[in-house]
């Protein structure tokens, strides 16, 4: 038996510049999802694979690497993923967003606003937006093709029918530059407004459903709504217990059993940031 | 403090340490090796083996062992090795015709050239839990003349009546043999695609799928026509040599379904196949299998696709393993931040529940007082 040796980043050159190629495609064709030869990754498929892949093919060694799962750098999968690169690829890491060149999340945009030399890499698990409205990958690139969205739009039309509003919350869909549909991955809708006009670069990556898809810098993206009932992007009103933030989505936190709650940001690294320029609640 | 912040990474460390040692289990009881479970759990081995897509005995038996026997798992471990290997080529096509035969049967034919050979199996054990057997030297294998007369697959001799469809030959595919882990499968997929898709997929589930085409749910009247197991040769075709040479060999189970088809106007009645191939000793996988394969065959057929298992997309899209553990098990994840939005829109859709609710027993107590 021998023992393995891994290559900068764990992925071998030929695979590296097989996903390059499909992240180039999906530049090209913002919001259109390219079909990718997804490896399997030494962690499981729904623990990131696809942008632990995205990620490996873009990093280099001058990169800063920072990693967040539900807007925090220390929840255990982010912690695992950020180990993972350190170890593969020797990379320096960050918790800090502004300082990052490459960051990868689950579940959030950060709070503050990503600049131009920053590559956000999404985990995405279910990277098609009509899946659950129709379950054929065969009939979902074909609507695709067509721009058929009728379907997604009778679905939030039926929402506000049975519900006076859009009650989708998280994964809400969007427009990538007036063309294709694209599923933002569960992020809350509360991020949706950060990925238009964007200046970083957005890459998406689906591992086990082998797909790559991105939001080119500057790029409009539009959640879908109706002109009378516009697209809300909704936030809790509470203050961050912690840094007293008004502006931040936040983590409820259960504090007791006879119904007690506090409200902190989900995002870590701005709600330290603010205590560290003297912010309190 | 209730935001439990930090911490993450030293609880992943102490995990891993509290993982081993239960791994380990009593200290006091001798620690299995690789080779006991090679050489005795030779069918975990095998499973192993198929659908973690990679033949190395030793490396599947290690994974087993750091896998604590969670097979699943160490399928897993296999695969995420197998996707680092370099590729330098395809074999040359296996001949099973030409296998080594350690057992064959037919439900087909009472007797035919080779005869039937039972070989290891469990088929008429009686399943009693026997605890001095199990550990217990076994007796030397009977032995007998080793049989001179060749062993043709049972569907060759039907194909040459024509009473069966002829066998798919690697010359009708063109270019190489498609290969799902080096390009990601699109649909409709083509047999090659979807035998090796069957071939890694998952045993539980290929045999539930199987077991509903004999139940009625997509009915393809099947007969073992012949399953057998036994060694074959790998050869590479060496362009420096200009010959194909060998590399070694490999145990393999192959099973090959015969089913009904009633021909249609330009197709002559038939037999058509179902067929199924695995790593080592794999009979109910190589069967189960056959089945789905010839229930996928429904729309090159031309029969109506109705049932599960003859519908490409469903079983392709869920048959690994690997994908499926992940997916189900990834819910142990944090999902705070969605349910923290789910938590907003459910407690303002009942909000205006409750405001509903108001307003209609306003109404009705003023309608009960005019």
């Amino acid at each position: 038996m021998n023992a393995p040796i891994y290559n900068f980043a764990y992925l071998d050159e030929q695979t590296k510049r097989m996903i390059r190629r499909a992240i180039l495609k999906a530049v090209a064709i913002p919001g259109y999802q390219v079909p990718f030869a997804s490896r399997e990754m030494p962690m499981p498929y729904g623990w990131g694979t696809g942008g632990v892949q995205v990620t490996a093919a873009v990093l280099g060694p001058d990169d800063v690497l920072k990693v967040i799962d539900q807007g925090a750098d220390d929840t255990t999968n982010a912690v695992s993923i950020r180990k993972f690169f350190v170890k593969t690829a020797g990379v320096r890491t960050t918790t800090r967003t502004a300082d990052a060149t490459v960051i990868q999340t689950r579940h959030r945009i950060p709070e503050t606003t990503l600049a131009e030399h920053q590559i956000i890499v999404f985990q995405v698990p279910i990277p098609e937006p009509l899946r659950y409205l129709e379950p054929r990958e065969t009939e979902t690139r074909r609507m695709h093709a067509l721009a058929d969205y009728g379907l997604m739009h009778v679905k939030l039309y039926e929402d506000i029918a049975r519900h006076g509003h859009i009650a989708t919350t998280y994964a809400y869909p969007v427009k990538v530059d007036g063309r294709y549909v694209m599923d933002p991955s569960p992020t809350p809708k509360f991020d949706n407004p950060k990925m238009s006009d964007c200046p970083a670069l957005q890459l998406f990556g689906a591992g086990r459903e082998k797909r790559i898809y991105a939001i080119p810098p500057w790029t409009r993206v539009v959640s879908l709504d109706f002109e009378d009932h516009p697209f809300e992007r909704y936030r809790l009103d509470e203050t961050c217990a912690l840094c007293g933030a008004t502006d931040s989505f936040l983590d409820e936190v259960v504090t007791d059993d006879r119904g007690g709650r506090m409200f902190v940001c989900s995002d870590t690294d701005y709600c330290e940031g603010r205590l560290a320029d003297g912010a309190a609640a | 403090m209730y935001v439990a912040v930090k911490g993450g990474e030293r609880a992943i460390d102490n995990a891993h340490r509290l993982l081993a040692h239960a791994r380990r289990g009593d200290p006091e009881v001798p620690e299995l090796t690789l080779e006991q479970i090679k050489e005795q759990l030779t069918l975990a081995v095998d499973r192993v083996m198929n659908e973690g897509s990679l033949y190395d005995r030793d490396l599947a038996a290690l994974a087993i062992k750091q896998a604590r026997g969670d097979l699943i798992e160490a399928i897993f471990l296999l695969r995420a090795f197998r996707a680092t290997l370099p590729r330098f080529g395809a074999s040359v096509p296996v001949d099973t015709a030409a296998m080594s035969v350690a057992r064959r049967i037919s439900a087909a034919f009472k007797d035919l050239p080779g005869g039937q050979l039972l070989g290891p199996t469990f088929d008429y054990t009686h399943r009693l839990l026997e605890p001095d057997g199990a550990g217990e030297s076994a007796a030397e294998p009977a032995a007998a003349p080793a049989d001179a007369d060749a062993m043709p697959r049972v569907t060759d001799l039907l194909a040459s009546d024509d009473l069966i469809e002829p066998s798919a030959s690697a010359d009708d595919t063109e270019g190489p043999a498609r290969d799902l882990t080096r390009d990601p499968l699109g649909f409709p997929a083509e047999r090659d695609l979807r035998l090796q898709n069957l071939a890694r997929g998952d045993e539980g589930f290929l045999l539930a799928l199987g077991y509903s085409t004999q139940r009625g749910y997509g009915r393809n009247h099947p007969f073992a026509g012949e399953i057998r197991l036994g060694d074959v040769a790998v050869e590479f075709f060496a362009e420096e040599a200009g010959f194909a040479l060998p590399l070694g060999h490999l145990t393999l189970t192959e099973c090959q379904m015969i089913n009904q088809f009633r021909g249609t106007a330009t197709e002559p009645p038939r037999f058509t196949r179902g067929y199924g191939l695995g790593f080592g000793h794999c009979e109910r996988k190589a069967m189960a299998v056959a089945l789905v394969d010839r229930a996928l065959r429904a729309r090159e057929l031309g029969e109506e696709v109705r049932a599960p298992a003859q519908d490409e997309e469903f079983v392709l899209s869920h048959s690994d393993n690997v994908q499926a553990t992940g997916f189900v098990e990834h819910l142990k994840l944090p999902h705070y931040v969605d349910f923290q939005a789910e938590l907003g829109l459910v407690r303002r859709l009942r909000a205006e529940f409750d405001e509903a609710a108001a307003r209609a027993a306003q109404n009705a107590s003023r309608e009960a007082a005019e």
